[in-house]
């Protein structure tokens, strides 16, 4: 008992580590410039590398709930509630579809990243034609696709190398 | 599944996206035409329509902000705006149909459309003469 609460306790801190992590490569992000202002929404998808290696060594719980805090903090810190809509419409899309694509066990993990980080443009293009009650702009799917795809496969390579690096740590 | 195999698969979705965009990409280029009018929606209604043939500099206020439209040689850009990101601002100027500026905080979008309906002409005229 004394054990497993020990165990407990670390994998808390740990994924709370985590969270720090994502939130830190979130800001990093932020401070990057946009790379073309014709598309918004071109984005590396650091914190992604954070969720994709708990999804690995961990579990979708653990993946959806840092991913989770997140979300909320850099809403609060670096952008707004309708940022959070959005913010949360792309990570739950790519999180369900990453998660369902490991579970086949067709793809690797940078097959994963790749559904993943479109997933996310598309979940947040998909709410921005809800919201704005506009369906013209689906067409800057076109050029997320394909931002997505190499922002995705780079994110899945890093998570990948993270990953193997880390093969022998516990938590 | 071997390694080798998930490789392959990884491949193969790599290539299907992006033949997917590649294709997207081609039937826009293919479907474009230059635009004539810049048609303002604030929350999925529209406001407002200029012709991109005047230079016209006006401001669009809706329930959430405003942003300063400019139509400047056949083409539509936001020069101001009060909302937080600035992402509008940072947009490119738009000449094609079917190209948009989007503002969300302020749901609001600029279109470029091909022909506008007759009947909206002389409305969206008499709105830009204030501008």
């Amino acid at each position: 008992m004394k054990e497993s609460m020990g165990a407990q306790t670390k994998k808390l801190v740990f994924l709370g580590l985590a969270a720090g992590a994502a939130l830190v490569l979130s800001y990093v992000e932020s401070l990057l410039p946009p790379l073309w202002s014709a598309v918004p929404g071109i984005k590396m998808g650091l914190p992604n590398m954070v969720i994709i290696f708990l999804l690995y060594r961990c579990g979708v719980k653990e993946a959806a709930a840092v991913s989770l805090v997140r979300l909320g903090l850099s809403a609060l810190l670096f952008g707004n509630l309708l940022t959070l809509a959005f913010s949360f419409a792309g990570a739950a899309l790519s999180l369900v579809l990453m998660a369902l694509m490991k579970k086949t066990k067709l793809f690797s993990i940078v097959g994963v990243s790749v559904a993943g980080g479109v997933a996310h443009n598309l979940g947040q293009i998909l709410i921005a034609m809800l919201v704005m009650e506009t369906a013209e702009i689906g067409y800057y799917m076109i050029f997320l696709t394909i931002s997505g795809t190499v922002a995705g496969a780079f994110i899945g390579l890093a998570g990948a190398l993270l990953i193997q690096k880390t093969r022998r740590l516990r938590f | 599944m071997t390694r080798k195999k998930r490789l392959r698969n990884d491949l193969i979705l790599i290539a299907a996206l992006l033949l997917i965009a590649l294709a997207g990409l081609l039937a826009f280029r293919l479907s474009r035409r230059p635009g004539e009018w810049a048609v303002v929606l604030i929350d999925g209604v529209e406001t407002a329509r200029y012709p991109l043939s005047e230079d016209l500099e006006t401001v669009v206020s809706g329930a959430e902000g405003s942003n300063t439209l400019v139509i400047r040689d056949g083409a539509a850009s936001i020069a101001e705006a009060d909302c937080p990101d600035g992402i509008c601002v940072a947009h490119r100027p738009i000449a094609e149909a079917g190209e948009t500026i989007v503002c969300l905080p302020h749901k609001l979008v600029v279109k470029i459309q091909a022909s506008g309906s007759a009947g909206a002409v002389d409305g969206g005229t008499q709105v830009g003469g204030n501008g």
